[in-house]
């Protein structure tokens, strides 16, 4: 055994009498880039810089909300953490150990401790497999549980999330949406895992059942003591169910806070634009929209400096030249815009 | 007689939630539910089985022995002894018919399997890992399919003196891999960036547990479908080359040795009874297989058959 490892060993051992807000996942300047290729030869002609240098923490038993519009990065800064993307540069912490390079043998063993709920209900599970199956895999993967352990486990993760124990011998085409995705959770949830990444779980479920689904889950984080990172494309969505938020623009965080800071005292000029598009019945508090011009810059040539200075209203001559830098601006609210560059520290 | 209408628009009553007791289909059952439905593969599939037993059975039907030259009976008529005659060595073209389709059986079969042992392991490790095993496994797929496929089988068997049945499925199989092997390579292509093996990949799996439990029985729809269509091909490719003199040596009967042995105006116009019937029995065999092949298709991907 080598140094290192002892260390991990040692370190592993302490954290257990920690106390609750210690942090459980880190991630430190995380870049992942996805080669272009082209040309007669098939070589590198540029990246497509999906994450770009991101850094965030968990707490334990917190879920941090993760906003962002499509081509944000966020379902590819989710799959970095999880090692389903390698990292092109940065570190991933997982109880303070650096699980960023781990070879695939080490790697298993915290995967008991991560999970992953993905989006698509219909995609996310093998149709190939049965239910009982498909929630008694982890088990097999990962422990050395009997035939009839696992089954009784299956039976009990399946009541637990609000299917009936004979739904174990049928298979993924029999249910809907929301059952499946139920099904994908129950999944998640077998190794008993500290941290689990949710990829924009609800939203392909109708509106009747997205709530449903979110109270599960949170029922679950409560009884589990679990840690979300939920990703999502909805601020409605995240506002439900986050306890801090943060904004993603073209593999970048914009904006990080918790909630109510966030959702009250939007920042970054970004955030604005997001949340007054929430469609909104109150009249009194009528905030005048503000309209986005433009697309999504294309990540592959993203523009200089400040990301979003292309569609921003207040952009000025610093915006171009200098990428600002995410910066406390209080109480947990962190902003990366030169317009606060004062008031910040 | 009275229904309730939404009985009737329902297609799979025994799915509706409360009905218990109906057991639940995997996806594999109700696969070959739908190949059941299809009259066609099902006659398919009997006429086969005929054939197949009618060939291991064969001592049961005649007791004449197929290779059993005798120079004082050469191109006999049909007689009690010799149902079909005999052939130019005096041996009995009808214990050759049923022998020789074992031999056009086996042959097949065998090559098939082969050809799917090599396709699974190279798909699966070009569809699966990708990079540079993947460009290796196609160039050499390409190279292989860039040969004629006759001009290269003559000169192995050409230089090969004494052609075993062995020898020979081993010669096709490792001519004709390239097919099996980019289809599969192309269905686990798709399959990759499919979530469920993000999740597999997520939970710890191992890359062969990946392979053999997510891709495999996510691509055997396919698989099945081409491997039993190779079939019918090798079962061609063999009586093919038999024909021209290249494939199982006499005196061993194959179907396409004896219509090799038929190539004679006199034979091919005083005894049909010779090289009609190993004819006929080559064209069942392979239409039902491909009949075989189409109703697997149409029971493994339903889309295919809304054309």
């Amino acid at each position: 055994m080598s140094v290192s490892e002892q260390q991990v060993h040692k370190e592993k051992t302490e954290n257990i009498d920690n106390n609750d807000h210690e942090v459980l996942v880190q991630a430190n300047h995380i870049k992942k880039y996805f080669p272009i290729s082209g040309g007669i030869f098939k070589h590198t002609v540029g990246h497509v810089k999906a994450v770009d240098d991101v850094s965030l923490k968990i707490s334990k038993g917190e879920t941090l909300g993760i906003v962002g519009e499509s081509g944000s990065g966020k379902s590819t800064l989710g799959r970095v953490i999880l090692r389903l993307l390698e990292p092109t540069e940065g570190e991933i912490l997982f109880e303070n150990n650096d699980i960023s390079y781990l070879g695939n043998r080490k790697l298993r063993d915290y995967r008991k401790n991560m999970q992953i709920v993905f989006q698509d209900p219909f995609a996310s599970l093998n149709s190939k497999m049965s239910v009982g199956e498909l929630i008694e895999e982890p088990l097999l993967v990962q422990s050395s549980a009997s035939k009839s352990e696992r089954k009784e486990k299956s039976v009990e993760l399946l009541e637990k999330v609000g299917l009936r124990a004979s739904d174990r011998m049928k298979y993924p085409h029999e249910f809907s949406g929301g059952q499946r995705q139920r099904i994908s959770i129950a999944r998640a949830l077998a190794l008993h895992p500290k941290f689990i990444i949710c990829d924009e779980p609800v939203s392909a479920l109708d509106v009747s059942i997205q709530a449903q689904v979110l109270n599960l889950m949170a029922d679950l984080q409560d009884e589990f003591n679990l840690t979300y990172l939920f990703i999502a494309h909805d601020l409605s969505v995240v506002k439900h169910i986050s306890d801090r938020v943060a904004v993603m623009y073209l593999g970048r965080i914009a904006e990080t806070a918790p909630k109510n800071s966030l959702y009250k005292n939007p920042l970054h000029p970004y955030t604005q634009a997001l949340l007054s598009s929430i469609p909104s019945t109150d009249t009194r508090n009528h905030r005048g929209k503000i309209k986005l011009s433009g697309d999504l810059p294309s990540p592959a040539n993203p523009p200089s400096g400040c990301a979003f200075r292309t569609r921003c209203s207040y952009a000025h001559d610093r915006c171009s030249m200098e990428r600002p830098e995410l910066k406390h601006y209080g109480n947990g609210h962190y902003v990366a815009c030169h317009l606060y560059d004062d008031t910040t520290t | 007689m009275q229904s309730n209408p939404e009985e009737q628009l329902s297609p799979q009553p025994e799915n509706t939630p409360g009905s218990e007791k109906e057991e639940s289909k995997s996806p594999f059952q109700l696969a070959m539910r739908r190949f059941i439905k299809n009259k066609m593969a099902v006659i398919s599939v009997f006429v086969l089985l005929f054939m197949i037993i009618v060939c291991v059975m064969a001592p049961v039907f005649t007791d004449q022995d197929p290779e059993k030259t005798n120079l004082l009976l050469i191109e006999q008529g049909p007689s009690d002894e010799h149902i079909l005659g005999t052939n130019g060595q005096g041996q009995d073209n009808f214990s050759r018919l049923l022998y020789g389709g074992r031999i056009s059986l086996i042959v097949g079969f065998s090559a098939m399997f082969f050809t799917l042992v090599i396709g699974v392991i190279l798909g699966s490790l070009a569809g699966y890992y990708g990079g540079k095993i993947d460009g290796i496994i196609m160039r050499a797929a390409d190279i292989m399919l860039m040969l004629p496929f006759l001009v290269l089988v003559l000169t192995i068997i050409a230089i090969i003196e004494e052609i075993t049945i062995g020898m020979f499925v081993t010669i096709i199989a490792l001519t004709t891999w390239p097919n099996l092997t980019r289809i599969i390579r192309g269905t686990y292509l798709s399959l990759r960036e499919q979530e469920f093996v993000h999740g597999a990949r997520a939970i710890g799996a191992s890359d062969f547990r990946i392979i053999y439990k997510h891709f495999i029985p996510n691509a055997i729809g396919p698989i099945i479908v081409n491997a039993t269509l190779m079939m019918a091909t090798y079962i061609i490719i063999e009586s093919g080359l038999s024909f021209i003199g290249f494939g199982i040596p006499q005196p061993t009967p194959t179907w396409g040795n004896m219509i090799s042995e038929a190539m004679n105006v006199r034979i091919l116009r005083d005894h049909p009874e010779a090289w009609i019937p190993p004819g006929i029995a080559i064209l069942v065999t392979v239409l039902a297989i491909n009949f075989i092949g189409d109703g697997l298709r149409d029971a493994f991907d339903p889309k295919s058959k809304q054309r």
